[in-house]
Parts: C-alpha cells; sequence; structure tokens
C-alpha cells in the first residue's frame, strides 16, 4: 500500500466485520489451537467493539449463553472454553463480559465467590490460578478485580492479599510475579491494579515506580516490558 | 502414536462441542479432531491408562498451552507411578521447543516436587538461559528451585559470568539482588562495600545501562547507606565528556538529597541538571525531569 492509499481516518465497519469474522475461522487449525482462551478472545473482541461503539455486532444472547456454558460443571469457576478446567483468569473474562452485557442474573454469582475465595492460601495471602497450584501476582489481580466486580471483596483476605503483593516489590520499585522475580511492566500492571482496587496506592513507592515506568520508553517512542530490552507494542 | 482404532474400539469419542449456536460447520486437522474427541470421552469417564498418557501425549504436540490435558496428564501420571524422571525427560523437550509456556514451567516444578530431587534443574536452566539469558518463566523457576532446595552457594558466581556475558542483562541484576537478600544468610557490610566497588565497576564499563543504576540505588537502599556515596562516581562519567543521563540523573538524587537538608547550592545545581535532561539529554523524559525539577522549586 502506497502512502496515498493510507486510510486517513479509523475504519470502523472494517474493524466490526474482522472482530465479528473471528468466530467463523473454523477451517483453520489455529482456531482450534486457540480453544483453551476462547472466552478471553470473546473479552477481547467485546471490549473492543465496545470502543468502536458497536458492542452489539455481537449478538447479547449469544454472548452470555456462551460464558454460562463455559462455566464448569460443579458450577464454581470458567474455564477457556465448554469443557475446560476452571482457572481465575478465565473466570475474571467471564465476569468482566457478563458485567459488560449487564447480565450477572444468569449465573450463580455465590457459587463464583465461593470458587475465587477458595483460590487464596490463607497463610500467605497469594492467590493460584487452578487447583494445580500456580501461584502468580496476575492471579492476584484476577480475584481481586472479578471480586470487586461482583462487590464481594468481603469474601477474601484483603489485608493478607496485600501483604502478598507488597513481598513482590522490589528494589527497583516494581513489580514481579513472585518474591524476588525480577519487575515487569505486565505483572506491575496486576499489582499497581489489585492495590489500587482495595485502596493501598499508598504502599506503592510512586516516585521510584514513577521513574522506572517512564523509563520504559525508548528514544523511538516505543516502550519495553522491561529494562535494556526492545519496544514492543503489547507495552503501550 | 497414531489413534489405532483397535486401541480405542471401547470408546465411543464425543464430538466437539463449540457452546450454543455455533456458526460454522468444522475441517480442521482430523488427527487433532479425533485425538480431542477421544480426549472428551475418556476424561469424561476420568480414565487413567497407558492409551490415555499417550493420548495427552498427542494432544499436546500440537497444542502444549492447552492447560486442562496436562492437569489430566499429571494425574495419569501420578496414578500409574509413572517413574518421572522420563517425564522430566518429556517436559524438557517441550520447553526447549516452546520456553515461554507457562503450563510447561509448572508442570516440571510439580514433577520436581514430587521427586524431591532437584539435581537435574540448575543444568536445565542453563540450558533454556543460553538461549534467552531473559527468560522470565526460567528466572522464576530457577529462583524457586535455589529457595526451596537451598542451593544458595554457587549462585552468585553463576551471576558473574551472565553479567560478564551481558552486563546489561537486567534478569541476570535482579537475580543478584535475590541471590544476596533473600538468601537466609544475609550479606556482611565488608560483603555490601565490596559489592558497591563492583557495581560501580560495571557502570563505568557501560554508563548508559540502566540496570546496574537501578541495582546500586537499591541496594544503597536496603543497606540503609547514602547516596552521596555514588558522586565520585557521576563525576568521573561527567568529567570523560561521556553523556550519561542516568549519571546525571544521579546527581540528581544526590543534589535533592542536600537540598532536603537545606543546602540552596545543591538546590540550584539540581534545578539546572533537570533543566538540561529536559532540554538536552534526555528529551523523551522531558515531563519526568520537569517534574522532578517542581519537587526541587519546593525544597
Amino acid at each position: 500500500m502506497s502512502t496515498s492509499e493510507k486510510p486517513t481516518h479509523l475504519l470502523v465497519d472494517l474493524h466490526v466485520k474482522y472482530i465479528q469474522s473471528l468466530d467463523t475461522k473454523k477451517d483453520d487449525l489455529e482456531y482450534w489451537l486457540t480453544e483453551h482462551l476462547r472466552l478471553s478472545g470473546v473479552y477481547w473482541g467485546l471490549t473492543a467493539l465496545d470502543l468502536l461503539n458497536n458492542i452489539d455486532a455481537l449478538n447479547k444472547e449469544d454472548v452470555v449463553k456462551y460464558v454460562v456454558s463455559c462455566q464448569h460443571d460443579n458450577g464454581s469457576g470458567f474455564g477457556g472454553h465448554v469443557g475446560h478446567d476452571p482457572h481465575l483468569m478465565y473466570t475474571l473474562y467471564a465476569i468482566q463480559i457478563l458485567v459488560i452485557e449487564d447480565a450477572l442474573d444468569a449465573i450463580n454469582v455465590d457459587k463464583v465467590v465461593e470458587y475465587v475465595a477458595s483460590r487464596q492460601d490463607r497463610a500467605t495471602g497469594a492467590f493460584t490460578g487452578d487447583e494445580w497450584g500456580e501461584i502468580d501476582t496476575r492471579f492476584s489481580y484476577c480475584a481481586i478485580s472479578c471480586l470487586s466486580l461482583l462487590k464481594r471483596l468481603d469474601a477474601v483476605d484483603v489485608s493478607k492479599a496485600v501483604e502478598f503483593l507488597m513481598l513482590c516489590k522490589n528494589f527497583d520499585g516494581g513489580f514481579g510475579s513472585s518474591p524476588g522475580a525480577e519487575s515487569h511492566a505486565a505483572q506491575i500492571f496486576c499489582c499497581v491494579g489489585a492495590l489500587a482496587i482495595v485502596n493501598s496506592l499508598h504502599l506503592v513507592d510512586a516516585d521510584l515506580l514513577g521513574w522506572w515506568l517512564c523509563e520504559r520508553q525508548l528514544k523511538n517512542g516505543g516502550l519495553n516490558g522491561r529494562p535494556e530490552k526492545l519496544e514492543d507494542v503489547r507495552y503501550n | 502414536m497414531t489413534l489405532e482404532a483397535e486401541v480405542w474400539n471401547d470408546i465411543t469419542p464425543i464430538p466437539q462441542d463449540d457452546g450454543p449456536d455455533p456458526l460454522a460447520p468444522i475441517a480442521y486437522d482430523t488427527e487433532y479432531t479425533k485425538a480431542m474427541d477421544y480426549f472428551r470421552a475418556i476424561s469424561q469417564k476420568d480414565e487413567r491408562s497407558e492409551r490415555a498418557l499417550e493420548l495427552t501425549e498427542k494432544i499436546i504436540e500440537y497444542n502444549p498451552a492447552h492447560y486442562t490435558i496436562w492437569h489430566y496428564r499429571q494425574q495419569i501420571l501420578f496414578s500409574l507411578n509413572k517413574n518421572l524422571y522420563e517425564e522430566l525427560e518429556f517436559v524438557k523437550d517441550q520447553i526447549d521447543n516452546n520456553p515461554k509456556n507457562y503450563q510447561l514451567w509448572h508442570h516440571r516444578q510439580v514433577l520436581v516436587e514430587k521427586l524431591k530431587d532437584a539435581s537435574r534443574e540448575l543444568p536445565f536452566i542453563n540450558e533454556i538461559l543460553n538461549d534467552d539469558a531473559k527468560n522470565y518463566h526460567a528466572w522464576t523457576y530457577r529462583q524457586w528451585v535455589i529457595r526451596t532446595f537451598n542451593l544458595w552457594d554457587d549462585e552468585l558466581d553463576f551471576v558473574n559470568k551472565l553479567l560478564d556475558k551481558d552486563v546489561r542483562n537486567n534478569s541476570a541484576w535482579n537475580q543478584r539482588y535475590f541471590t544476596i537478600f533473600f538468601n537466609p544468610t544475609k550479606p556482611t557490610d565488608e560483603f555490601l562495600a565490596q559489592e558497591i566497588d563492583y557495581v560501580i565497576e560495571k557502570i563505568k564499563m557501560t554508563p548508559n545501562n540502566i540496570s546496574p543504576w537501578n541495582y546500586i540505588k537499591g541496594i544503597i537502599a536496603k543497606s540503609n547507606k547514602d547516596i552521596n556515596i555514588l558522586e565520585g562516581l557521576c563525576k568521573e562519567i561527567e568529567e570523560q565528556n561521556i553523556i550519561s543521563p542516568h549519571a546525571l540523573g544521579c546527581l540528581v538524587d544526590i543534589y535533592e538529597s542536600r537540598a532536603r537538608n537545606g543546602s540552596t547550592a545543591d538546590k540550584e545545581e539540581g534545578i539546572k541538571i533537570c533543566a538540561i535532561l529536559a532540554e538536552k539529554h534526555d528529551t523523551i523524559r522531558k515531563k519526568y525531569w520537569e517534574y522532578r525539577k517542581v519537587i526541587l522549586v519546593s525544597l
């Protein structure tokens, strides 16, 4: 495409069509190999459509039905697709979608709250993503964000959760996935986001973290996720 | 492995349920479809058998991020009392091909936890770090191994070697902090003094490398030392006519700390450097340096 052919405005209709088409590419092996994160895909598509003022481009009834079908048989957490194991990350995506669609009444909220609360290790305050036991501050964010949307933060030990997040704060002001793990922009999003939700931003070393974050920008304007790495649009 | 009919003739495969209202028919790789159909059937009855184990391997070859499969595989391995050392080899091959997959690293951790034997772990992680010395998964796992199996003794040597190879490896600097300050044996004052000298040497090699700057400020704060000890280093870099925004930024820190103790001369000096950084040497962070200037002015 030559410079003269470049669009000068956002081609909203084409973006909307593209997002709608993602659910029909079932001839591609890739479609099936990403099955485990189908629910995330719905969230990304839906939020993009919402930003484009086209949320109705995906039929609400279908979306809600699909989300409900991803809830595990025991009525607790949600998996990435029908029949997949429940996981905190997909549970957050499910709740986010249902809140966007104003359809929380389609599920048993108490059961979801019970599931999320059961993922907290009451001794350390940390959260495991699923019954497999992987611990990561990403899952702290998933749990806190999810319970906040459901207005049920009372179901977990918030001060212990904060304690764990603070153990993951590093000498450079950033946060990592577990105590001692390197500061990483994505983990910082999760930790600071979780702290903000529970009104604990005063625990962040704002000046030190502020420096770390703005130091992510390179001379060409792009942002990297960790010091001395290359820029990548996913961090913008 | 092929999905030979005779091994599976007692199982009725369960086809994909694509949720309500599927929009288009399925036409993807038939081997994968078949494997998934059998998986749905046998996982529903929680079959833990050799053929189930082989099936998980087949699906994993296609899609190593399919977390439900890994969970099922683990249960089969433990139920059948399989040789977990062989499984370590399997997961090693998988990680070699997919070094940034969460499921794989966690699977390995579960195996090693069960085996209570970490003898193969550091050599394995070293191989992975050899290909990508900043692999976040490898480092996080390494920290778990070191902490769980108390393998602190040789870690600083390892970090030294990595920093000799690439002094800009921020993961290695982070590991350095972990090795020194998460170790149950606390560092002595003498050790910390040597450590600061070590970092100063590294900064002199690459004054525009942010990693050791962040690190040295971190250990100064951690050990309650004074940021002023870096003034000589900053001046030395300046005198060599090397433009280093980090050295200038460190001077801002130093002058600000003195301005807080009442020094007007340092306050003025700090304001001057903020302006130079904002207008000339670090223009992308103009707003940051203007913010620092406002703080200095308010002191």
